[in-house]
C-alpha cells in the first residue's frame, strides 16, 4: 500500500501535526522591564523606610570600608589576593539582608562582603584569600556555602540544596550570586533549567559590573539583557540597578517571597560597576577609560543613599560621622587581626581527605612528619650553636 | 565471603536491590539520573524504584550531568544522600568539573565541617558491542582525583555489598560498574547480602603459586579464565581482584606478590597513565627482593576505544594475559 493510499483510508482530514510543541506558559509575563528598576532619585523614594535607609546606609559605607582594608591588606602580604567588591557594596549587603535565618546564601569569590553583612566574622570570610585555607567557616553553622572559585559551578549546588529543602518541608530560600562573565558558564545554563524545571526555591542574582576581568559584556553575550536569559528557562527576569541598595533590596524581597511561597525561581540582573580592578593583581586601565570610572563614581552606591537621607533630613553631620566612624572601628579591628600571623599546622593537609585515612595518605603523613620533625631538630641545633658562639 | 548459591541473580538485579534496600532503610537516600525513572534506567538497575518510593526518591533529571551531579552536591549539603546514576562512561565527562572541584574537595575544603555522602554509578568499560562514547574506561581520571573512593565491583554479591557499603559511606564514591557484567549470573547468598569485605579491602578469588594476576572489574572473568587455561601450561595463577581502586589495598597485593615472586596487571583502561602503572610501582617498591621479573601489565592499547567491530583486538583477553605470565622469565 502506497502512503496516498493510506491516506485514503482513513487520514486523509489530518494534514496538522500533532499539538504537541504549543508554549506552556505566556512568555510575556516573565520578561524583564524595559529600564532598570530604581527607587532612589525617584519619587518612590519618599515612601522608603527610613529605618531601612540608615540600615542601608551603615551595612553599605561599612562595606565599602571593609573592601579598601581588604585591598591595602594584599599590599602588607596578609591577604594572597582579594577580588574587590568595590562600587557593588549594594548588592553584596541587599544580598545578605534578602536573607532570613535559615537561608542559604551561595557566594563566589568575590562575595567575601555578602558573607560578613550576613554576620560571618570578616577573618573566617578572608581565610580563603589569606591562604591559611580553603574554608574559614562551617557552611552549615552559618547558612553560607564556601566560596566558590570556578565559575558559576555553586549555582546547581542553590538550586539541590533548596529542592532538598523544599523536599524536607522546610521553607528555606537558597540565593546564589554569581557575575556577567558566569552567565556564559554551561553551569548557569543548566542550574537555571533544573530550578525552573523543579521550581526550587532558589534566587539568582546577577551582579552584572560590565566585565569578566577584561572583557566586556558585548564580548560575552548578544542577549538583549542577561534578565531575558529567564524567559528561555520558564522564570522571571527582573533588571534593577544595582548600585541603588533600596531597589535591589526589594527586588530581591519579593524573588525570595515569592520562592519561599512556592513560586519558584527567579533571575536577577544587577546593573553595577567594579570601580577597583578585578584584583589587586590586576591593571584595569589596560581595558577601560578614566571617564567610564568617573561617571560610574558619581552614581556609586554610598553617594546615592547620603543624598537622599540628607535630603529627606534623615541624617546630619554628626550621624554620618557616626557611620563612618563604625566603619572605621571595624576596619581597625580586622586589620589587626589580620596582621597576626595565623596558626598553621601542615599535620591537618592530611585530616580531612576522607573520613578515615587510606594507609596511602597514613604513609605520606608519616613522611611530612618526620620532615617537621628533621626541620625543628636543625633549627634547634642552629639556636644552639648560636648560643655556643656567642658564648 | 559468600559461597552459598541460594539465588543465581544478574549483577544488574543484584545492584537494583542494593538501590532498594538502601531506600528503603534510609529515607535520605535519593535517586537521580537520566531516565531512572519511568524507564528504569538504559540497563533497568533502576527498575521500580520510582513506582515503589515516588518521583521526589527516584527522579528524571534533565539531560544534563554537571547539573546532575551540582545538584546532588547542594541536595547532600542540605543532608540527603544523593546516588546519581550517569548513563554511560564517556557522558559522565560533563560532570567532571563538579566532580573534581567539588565533590572530591569538600571535606577537606570545610576541613571536615561538611562531608558529601554521594555517590556516582557509572557504567563503564567495553565489550558489549557499544558505539562511540559508549565502551569507556575512564577509572584512571578518577583515582587521580585526591578525596574520591573508586569502587568497581567484579562479582554478584560484591554489586550488592560494594553498592550498599558506598552508598553509607561518608565520602562521594565514584561507583563504576563493569557494563559486560550486568548480565552476569554468579553465586550469591540473597540471605546475608551484606556478608563482603569493606570497601579498600583486595580479595584473593584464586589461590596460586606460580604468579599473581592483578585486576578488578570487567576484567576479573578474565583473569579467572586464564587462570584455569593456564594449568595447560603448568602454571598455578592466583587471581586478586581489587575492588576498590581507591582506597588501594597494598598489603594483600603484596602478600600475594611475595609468595608468588611474579605479577601481571590487568585492565582494560589503556596502558600509559593508566593505573597499571602505579599498581606496577607500588608492587615494585614493596615486592622488590621477591621479584622474579618485572612487573608486567596487559592493557588496552593507548588508542581511542574501538568501534564495536574491532574491540576484540582491543581488549585484554585470555591470550594477552597468558602470553604476558609466558614472558616473566620462566628460565632463568
Amino acid at each position: 500500500m502506497t502512503v496516498m493510499e493510506q491516506q485514503g483510508a482513513g487520514h486523509a482530514a489530518r494534514t496538522a501535526p500533532p499539538p504537541a510543541w504549543q508554549p506552556s506558559t505566556d512568555p510575556a509575563p516573565l520578561l524583564p522591564d524595559a529600564e532598570p528598576y530604581r527607587v532612589l532619585g525617584t519619587p518612590a523614594a519618599a515612601h522608603t523606610d527610613p529605618a531601612l535607609l540608615r540600615r542601608l546606609h551603615a551595612e553599605v559605607v561599612r562595606g565599602r570600608r571593609y573592601n579598601t582594608q581588604a585591598t591595602a591588606l594584599t599590599k602588607q602580604g596578609r591577604l594572597a589576593v582579594y577580588p574587590s567588591s568595590t562600587g557593588q557594596e549594594a548588592c553584596q549587603v541587599a544580598a545578605a539582608l534578602a536573607l532570613g535565618e535559615r537561608d542559604w546564601l551561595f557566594p563566589s569569590y568575590r562575595d567575601t562582603l555578602a558573607a560578613v553583612a550576613r554576620g560571618l566574622d570578616p577573618v573566617e570570610a578572608l581565610t580563603l584569600l589569606r591562604g591559611d585555607w580553603h574554608t574559614g567557616y562551617d557552611p552549615r553553622e552559618h547558612r553560607i556555602a564556601p566560596l566558590c572559585t570556578p565559575l558559576a559551578t555553586q549555582l546547581p549546588h542553590a538550586v539541590g540544596l533548596a529542592h532538598a529543602a523544599r523536599l524536607k518541608g522546610d521553607d528555606v530560600v537558597a540565593l546564589a550570586l554569581v557575575g556577567d562573565g558566569g552567565t556564559s558558564e554551561g553551569d548557569f545554563h543548566e542550574a537555571l533549567n533544573f530550578a525552573a524545571v523543579w521550581s526550587a526555591p532558589v534566587v539568582f542574582l546577577v551582579q552584572n559590573n560590565g566585565f569578566a576581568i577584561s572583557v566586556p559584556l558585548a564580548k560575552q553575550t548578544a542577549a538583549p539583557t542577561l534578565a531575558h536569559k529567564a524567559v528561555g528557562y520558564g522564570m522571571p527576569g527582573r533588571l534593577v540597578d544595582g548600585n541603588d541598595a533600596v531597589a535591589v533590596h526589594e527586588v530581591l524581597g519579593e524573588a525570595v517571597t515569592r520562592a519561599r511561597e512556592g513560586g519558584g525561581p527567579t533571575l536577577i540582573e544587577a546593573l553595577t560597576y567594579r570601580l577597583d580592578a578585578h584584583t589587586n593583581a590586576d591593571d584595569a586601565t589596560r581595558y577601560r577609560t578614566d571617564d567610564e570610572v568617573e561617571a560610574w563614581r558619581a552614581h556609586d552606591p554610598v553617594l546615592l543613599l547620603e543624598r537622599e537621607l540628607t535630603a529627606r533630613g534623615l541624617i546630619d553631620e554628626a550621624g554620618l560621622k557616626a557611620v563612618r566612624d563604625d566603619a572605621e572601628a571595624r576596619a581597625a579591628d580586622l586589620r589587626e587581626r589580620m596582621n597576626q600571623d595565623p596558626e598553621l599546622e601542615p599535620m591537618d593537609l592530611f585530616a580531612d581527605v576522607y573520613a578515615e585515612r587510606t594507609s596511602q595518605l597514613r604513609e605520606q603523613a608519616a613522611q611530612l612528619r618526620a620532615e617537621l620533625d628533621a626541620e625543628a631538630e636543625a633549627e634547634a641545633q642552629a639556636a644552639d650553636g648560636a648560643e655556643g658562639g656567642r658564648a | 565471603m559468600t559461597t552459598v548459591a541460594a539465588k543465581p541473580a544478574t549483577m544488574a538485579q543484584a545492584l537494583g536491590r542494593a538501590l532498594r534496600d538502601a531506600m528503603a532503610e534510609d529515607p535520605t537516600v535519593h535517586v537521580m539520573g537520566e531516565d531512572v525513572g519511568t524507564l528504569g534506567g538504559v540497563f533497568r538497575v533502576t527498575d521500580g524504584l520510582a513506582k515503589e518510593f515516588g518521583d521526589d526518591r527516584c527522579t528524571d533529571t534533565p539531560l544534563a550531568e554537571a547539573g546532575i551531579l551540582g545538584t546532588a552536591v547542594g541536595m547532600a549539603m542540605y543532608g540527603l544522600r544523593p546516588v546519581v546514576e550517569m548513563q554511560f562512561d564517556a557522558f559522565a565527562y560533563p560532570a567532571f568539573e563538579q566532580l573534581v572541584s567539588h565533590v572530591a574537595r569538600m571535606r577537606n575544603r570545610t576541613r571536615g565541617a561538611m562531608a558529601l555522602p554521594l555517590t556516582v554509578r557509572i557504567p563503564y568499560g567495553g565489550g558489549i558491542g557499544g558505539v562511540e562514547h559508549h565502551s569507556d574506561s575512564s577509572e584512571a581520571y578518577y583515582m587521580a582525583t585526591p578525596g574520591l573512593t573508586v569502587v568497581t565491583p567484579a562479582t554478584v554479591a560484591d554489586a550488592y555489598g560494594l553498592l550498599r557499603q558506598s552508598i553509607a559511606s561518608d565520602d562521594p564514591v565514584v561507583f563504576l560498574e563493569p557494563k559486560r557484567l550486568y548480565w552476569s549470573k554468579d553465586s550469591w547468598n540473597p540471605e546475608h547480602p551484606l556478608d563482603v569485605d569493606p570497601i579498600g579491602t583486595a580479595v584473593v578469588r584464586r589461590a596460586g603459586t606460580s604468579a599473581t594476576l592483578i585486576t578488578y572489574g570487567p576484567s576479573l572473568p578474565v583473569c579467572l579464565e586464564a587462570a584455569e587455561a593456564g594449568r595447560a601450561e603448568g602454571w598455578d595463577l592466583e587471581v586478586v581482584d581489587l575492588r576498590s581502586l581507591v582506597p588501594f589495598d597494598d598489603a594483600t597485593v603484596a602478600a600475594s606478590v611475595r609468595r608468588t615472586g611474579r605479577a601481571v596487571v590487568v585492565h582494560e583502561s589503556g596502558g600509559f597513565g593508566g593505573p597499571g602503572g602505579e599498581i606496577a610501582a607500588r608492587v615494585t617498591e614493596r615486592c622488590f627482593h621477591h621479584l622474579e621479573a618485572p612487573v608486567l601489565r596487559v592493557a588496552g592499547f593507548d588508542i581511542p576505544y574501538p568501534p564495536p567491530m574491532l574491540e576484540r583486538h582491543h581488549l585484554p583477553g585470555v591470550d594477552r594475559v597468558l602470553d604476558a605470565v609466558g614472558r616473566l622469565q620462566w628460565d632463568q
